[in-house]
């Protein structure tokens, strides 16, 4: 058996369960796959000694016959995931030596179901970013670069650690997590299918919180299936975040058929921008003449507050994260620098701890919550942020998921778009509307550019209606047969 | 309405963030920019809505008053930057 690495998770855990191959053996491979790999730079930190520990008791655990739904199954966690023992940064200088003494309900989760930790993937400081240039920890370079090109093109972000790990075979499957589209563009950018489940499907316990209202944990896997199967395994009540939902989980992957007759997907037609690139609007209407073929009715919709979502979202996320990361103030954990007294050492330790994209968010924040300011923009970025809600609410009486493209463009090189925020803001434009609404979204790999780059779409679903969501994403994927390899991997 | 750098320096200092006297320009210019592009919402007729806070509706979540946890102190202390005697170490905040 060779290039272990390769397997997906579904297969994997066959062959696991076969007894044919054993998790060490996997697991292994895919940490050495990372090692060969680490021009990449996709991992903050590797825990090679944790992954063999836990592949050896998934082992035992698989010869008496017993384990979990994920048993033996290596797995990559966005290091914004606390893990007790293993350091967790959010890429930032602020957290770079902290060892988180608990762990976070979604990786305790997996750990239940067996899966096995192989290390911490990079990200966009505290998870601020769409191009994973923001990291403490240097950028992410996307396996989609051909050897010898300069600048590396960016994996996207923030979870673009997780997204190049997948997509360059270093793991077969990754936690994510997305506040305006930080797992879905990244899956995108990278050729690999990532899932933002409903707002409340997954409990933040543990993770280093951003904006509270959007985050939500997600994954990433090479297939819909795999996915499905480490979404389930994720998500879930849990008492300890009050915005966790008490519903059952679905069995996702179990049910997943990829049928589509009779579904009615709505294509938004506020989603035509002006000046977007002619071949990913090919590729949108690429896939709805697939789903069309396979017996689903197409319908135009309208969400006519689309190009208001990212102004409202560039109020909300920052006037939360200002508030979120007040508690970063140099005392009882994380960096910090002394000054002349109490308030100069907050403002020392603040000033050289974070980077230059989470200033500017603390900075809009604050400004936008202070006072005399926060009705003009806070009262009113929420009274927006319903409007937006209200029309996928108008939207889904008329269909069951809508289809669009994930990015307006493929991925850019390093260093671009890095002199204007708002130019690189304007990367979640498709994504950030599903944050905003809390809605489930998933990404597919569709096709490649001119330039020979990955690009995704994106299905929006009904709130908690991730079933239907993964339906139409399966439909899309065994229409679209992404089969393209990343020219950029070193392999064995 | 543009951000001078006067306004600046008061929101990071609302923030207690440090930031250098030479980098004020910069940031107000790159602040001004945003909220420039975040003034559009402006346009949107927002009269009689309510503002949205929460995606779904805010259960409220009670539990039995009973400790959970605790007896953990060598866990709080683990990541302190500074400790003494089994008590994060501050700044003098007293004169």
């Amino acid at each position: 058996m060779t290039r272990l690495e390769r397997l997906g998770l579904v297969e994997a855990r066959t062959l696991l369960r076969r007894r044919a191959i054993g998790a060490v053996e996997l697991t292994r491979a895919c940490l050495a796959a990372m090692e060969r790999n680490r021009a990449l730079n996709a991992f903050i930190t590797e825990t090679p000694e944790r992954a063999l520990a836990m592949a050896e008791a998934a082992d035992a655990r698989l010869a008496r016959g017993e384990g979990g739904p994920l048993e033996g199954l290596p797995i990559a966690v966005k290091d914004l995931f606390c893990t007790e023992g293993v350091r967790t940064t959010a890429g930032s200088k602020i957290l770079a030596n902290f060892v988180p003494p608990y762990e976070s309900t979604v990786t305790a989760r997996l750990w239940a179901a067996g899966a096995v930790l192989l290390g911490k993937t990079n990200l966009d400081e505290f998870a601020m970013g769409s191009s994973n240039t923001t990291s403490a920890f240097g950028p992410v370079v996307n396996p989609w670069t051909p050897a010898g090109s300069s600048p590396p093109f960016v994996p996207g972000g923030s979870s673009g650690g997780s997204a190049a790990a997948v997509a360059g075979f270093l793991c077969p499957a990754a936690t994510g997590t997305d506040t305006g589209g930080s797992i879905r563009q990244p899956a995108s950018f990278c050729g690999i299918v990532g899932i933002k489940p409903t707002y409340g499907r997954c409990s933040r316990f543990g993770i280093v919180a951003f904006a509270s209202s959007l985050d939500q944990a997600g994954a990433f896997a090479r297939s819909v299936a795999d996915a499905a199967l480490l979404l389930q395994a994720m998500a879930g009540f849990d008492p300890k975040d009050s915005t966790s939902a008490e519903l059952p989980v679905p069995d996702w992957s179990g049910e997943l058929r990829g049928r589509v007759k009779g579904l009615r997907i709505g294509i938004p037609k506020e989603y035509r921008l002006d000046g977007m690139p002619s071949e990913i609007e090919t590729l949108w209407a690429r896939g709805a003449d697939w789903l069309r073929a396979q017996g689903a009715e197409l319908v135009e919709v309208s969400l006519p507050h689309t190009r208001y979502a990212l102004p409202t979202y560039y109020i909300v996320a920052p006037a939360e994260a200002s508030s979120n990361l007040a508690r970063y103030d140099g005392m009882r954990y994380g960096l910090r620098v002394t000054g002349r007294d109490l308030v100069d050492t907050y403002k020392k330790t603040r000033g050289e701890g974070f980077g230059a994209e989470v200033r500017r968010r603390i900075l809009i924040g604050t400004y936008v919550l202070s006072a005399g300011y926060y009705d003009a923009y806070y009262l009113k970025a929420q009274k927006v942020r319903r409007r937006i809600v209200e029309d996928f609410e108008a939207a889904f009486a008329r269909c069951d998921a809508l289809l669009t493209p994930t990015a307006p463009s493929a991925a850019f090189r390093i260093g671009e778009r890095s002199d204007d925020p708002v130019a690189m803001y304007l990367n979640d434009v498709f994504t950030v509307t599903v944050n905003l609404a809390g809605l489930p979204g998933i990404s597919v790999p569709a096709g490649l550019s001119a330039a020979g780059l990955p690009l995704g779409l994106q299905v929006i679903g009904k709130p908690w209606d991730e079933a239907t969501v993964l339906e139409v994403a399966r439909a899309l994927e065994e229409a679209a047969e992404f089969r393209a390899l990343p020219p950029g991997v070193v392999e064995a | 309405m543009p951000l001078d750098r006067a306004t600046v320096a008061r929101v990071a200092d609302l923030a207690r963030i440090a930031v250098p006297e030479e980098q004020l320009d910069a940031l107000a210019g790159e602040l001004s920019g945003i909220l420039a592009w975040v003034e559009q919402l402006g346009e949107v007729d927002t009269q009689g809505i309510e503002p949205l806070r929460s995606v779904h509706p805010i259960r409220r979540a009670w539990r039995p008053d009973v400790v959970a946890d605790g007896f953990c102190r060598e866990a709080i202390l683990a990541n302190a930057p500074e400790r003494e005697d089994g008590f994060f170490v501050v700044p003098r905040v007293v004169e």
